[in-house]
């Protein structure tokens, strides 16, 4: 006896039944991230752990008494001393910290503009004359392994004690790596990107402005941060060696302080020093990392 | 599928004169003993409107043709006469420009020919419709597959309204599905715009999908073997009886070829 198993027809599916299919799987998709909190929760924390280790070692030190307190205070004082220069500058004499803060960063800043300014063009020059390239293209690269404090002798001969000579090295710092930027963004061209160009008509000026400048983007952006690191380095070295008005600016407050024995102060100044480079550096930072999302160089390798 | 019109009408074939003529073209490069003949004394003559296919094995110096008449390089010796037709390029990757969105490497090169910008974002919309890609104006090149980029440059390509298009195997790197739709379309282009095409690649059976005349070129140097014309009515398909009866006949005479020249 043989037993009648139910015919099934294979399914034929319409077309709405396909897309209700395809739709349906979007409920697989994954839900909406975790919320902000949580992910600056989550980036923080490694960071406040360390600083919070650095404290305790140097709490450590502190107390086991390897140096007097004048010369090495505890962390407790030093963040209070910084507390107070910051919110109450009302208890010290002369020039607040804000001031000096704001001192040094227009230093810095107006230095590092001139300094871009001069290296885009340097670059942009050796790049363009071949002649140029062989004449000044390995005195560019060495400029740039030059500590820049090595300049300070002659900028002080050049322009005395001056704002001059401070700006004069802090340029020599930057512009260097401005320019070697600039010269390997646009040596580094993708050629056929190059080519492609050529084929859509974006000759003479329109050749840099939309494509070989956009392409070369992303190596200018890592000269201008190595350029700022250099120039935020030389400024600070020349605030010490030059110190123009007292404790006006970071850099000569640094000196002071050393010099009327306030250790307090020297190590807030310091923690100021180190904050601006990380704050600077954060935000080249979020420029670097927003130009290569957007070009898709991010992401699972 | 949606089916948008194409925006230009078919330009009037010309006075039977050849689109692209090219006469005793040569090309080396280096010099020394790092001297080597890319293309050797090459005659060709493409009609107005035609699909030309050139097949030839790697480094038989296919695209080094197709850059000497896109004037990306110069010629050795001989010439090569356009009579002044624009000339368009489709590379075998996409060269999209990756700072740019899909919309807006089309946009650029309309931009580049002067479009004024009012007229320009209807033009992209309808340039990414008319190659199936509607709704992915504001993708990055990263974000879209490798046939979709092929498509985002092919309309980059169209939007330059040049009558000549030269293709280096853009559908080289595809899946073979992606490819078929890629060829459906390139077909129907060609014949709605009127496009003189000349398509490189180094598969034979493609080339005989396309191509209303296909060219066999020999390698070291480069030169023109033989030719054929591929008599099959349009639309075709890949898989169409014919097609790889003359795929294989084409291919014996190819290898043929490859061996007579290792001997």
């Amino acid at each position: 006896m043989s037993v009648d198993l139910p015919v099934r027809a294979t399914p034929q599916l319409t077309d709405a039944e396909l897309t209700e299919l395809t739709v349906a799987r979007s409920a697989y998709e994954p839900k909406a991230g975790p919320g902000l909190a949580w992910k600056a929760w989550q980036s923080a924390w490694p960071k406040l752990l360390a600083v919070g280790i650095a404290l305790a070692l140097w709490e450590v030190v502190f107390l086991s008494g390897w140096k007097p307190a004048f010369v090495l205070p505890s962390p407790g004082s030093v963040l209070q001393e910084l507390f107070d220069r910051a919110f109450r500058p009302g208890l010290f004499p002369g020039t607040t910290l804000w001031e000096q803060l704001a001192k040094t960063m227009s230093r810095g800043v107006t230095g590092f503009a001139l300094a871009i300014a001069i290296g885009t063009l340097l670059g942009v020059a050796v790049v363009q004359w071949r002649a140029l390239r062989l004449a000044i293209g390995s005195l560019l690269a060495g400029l740039q392994t030059m500590p820049s404090i090595a300049w300070f002798p002659l900028a002080i001969l050049f322009f005395g004690l001056t704002e001059t000579a401070i700006l004069f090295v802090v340029i020599l710092g930057a512009a260097p790596s401005v320019a070697a930027g600039v010269i390997t963004g646009i040596d580094e061209v993708p050629p056929p990107l190059l080519r492609a160009g050529k084929m859509i008509g974006a000759n003479g000026l329109n050749r840099y402005r939309h494509i070989v400048l956009p392409a070369a983007m992303p190596a200018y952006l890592a000269g201008l941060k190595q350029g700022w690191a250099f120039s935020w380095r030389s400024l600070l070295a020349g605030e010490l060696l030059v110190p123009i008005g007292g404790a006006s600016a970071l850099g000569s407050a640094l000196s002071y302080s050393r010099s009327t024995g306030n250790a307090v102060w020297l190590l807030a100044l310091m923690i100021v020093i180190l904050i601006v480079g990380m704050v600077m550096d954060a935000i080249f930072g979020i420029f670097t990392r927003r130009i290569r999302e957007k070009r898709g160089l991010t992401g699972a390798i | 599928m949606t089916t948008t019109s194409l925006s230009t009408t078919p330009r009037p074939t010309g006075n039977g004169e050849p689109a692209i003529r090219i006469k005793g073209v040569s090309k080396t490069f280096g010099h020394g003993a790092d001297f080597t003949v890319a293309l050797k004394e090459v005659d060709l003559d493409v009609a107005e409107n035609e699909f030309l296919c050139i097949v030839g094995a790697s480094g038989c110096g296919k695209s080094t043709l197709l850059n000497l008449i896109a004037d990306l390089d110069q010629p050795s010796t001989g010439t090569i006469d356009t009579g002044g037709r624009k000339v368009a390029f489709m590379f075998q990757e996409a060269t999209l420009f990756p700072w740019l969105t899909a919309g807006q490497n089309v946009d650029l090169a309309l931009k580049m020919r002067g479009v004024p910008k009012a007229e320009r974002s209807d033009k992209v919309a309808e340039l990414l419709q008319l190659v199936h890609l509607g709704g992915r104006q504001d993708k990055r090149p990263h974000e879209l597959s490798g046939g979709m980029r092929q498509r985002t440059q092919l309309a980059r390509v169209l939007a330059q309204e040049a009558e000549i298009v030269l293709m280096d195997e853009p559908f080289a790197a595809l899946d073979a599905m992606t490819r078929d739709s890629m060829h459906d379309e390139i077909e129907r282009i060609h014949a709605e715009l009127g496009l003189t095409i000349i398509f490189v690649t180094h598969n034979v059976r493609e080339s005989v999908r396309l191509a209303d005349r296909t060219v066999l070129f020999f390698s070291s140097p480069g030169r023109v073997k033989t030719e054929f014309k591929i008599p099959f009515d349009r639309p075709r398909h890949f898989e169409q009886p014919g097609i790889a009866e003359l795929s294989g006949q084409l291919t014996d005479q190819l290898k043929a070829e490859v061996a007579a020249h290792v001997r």
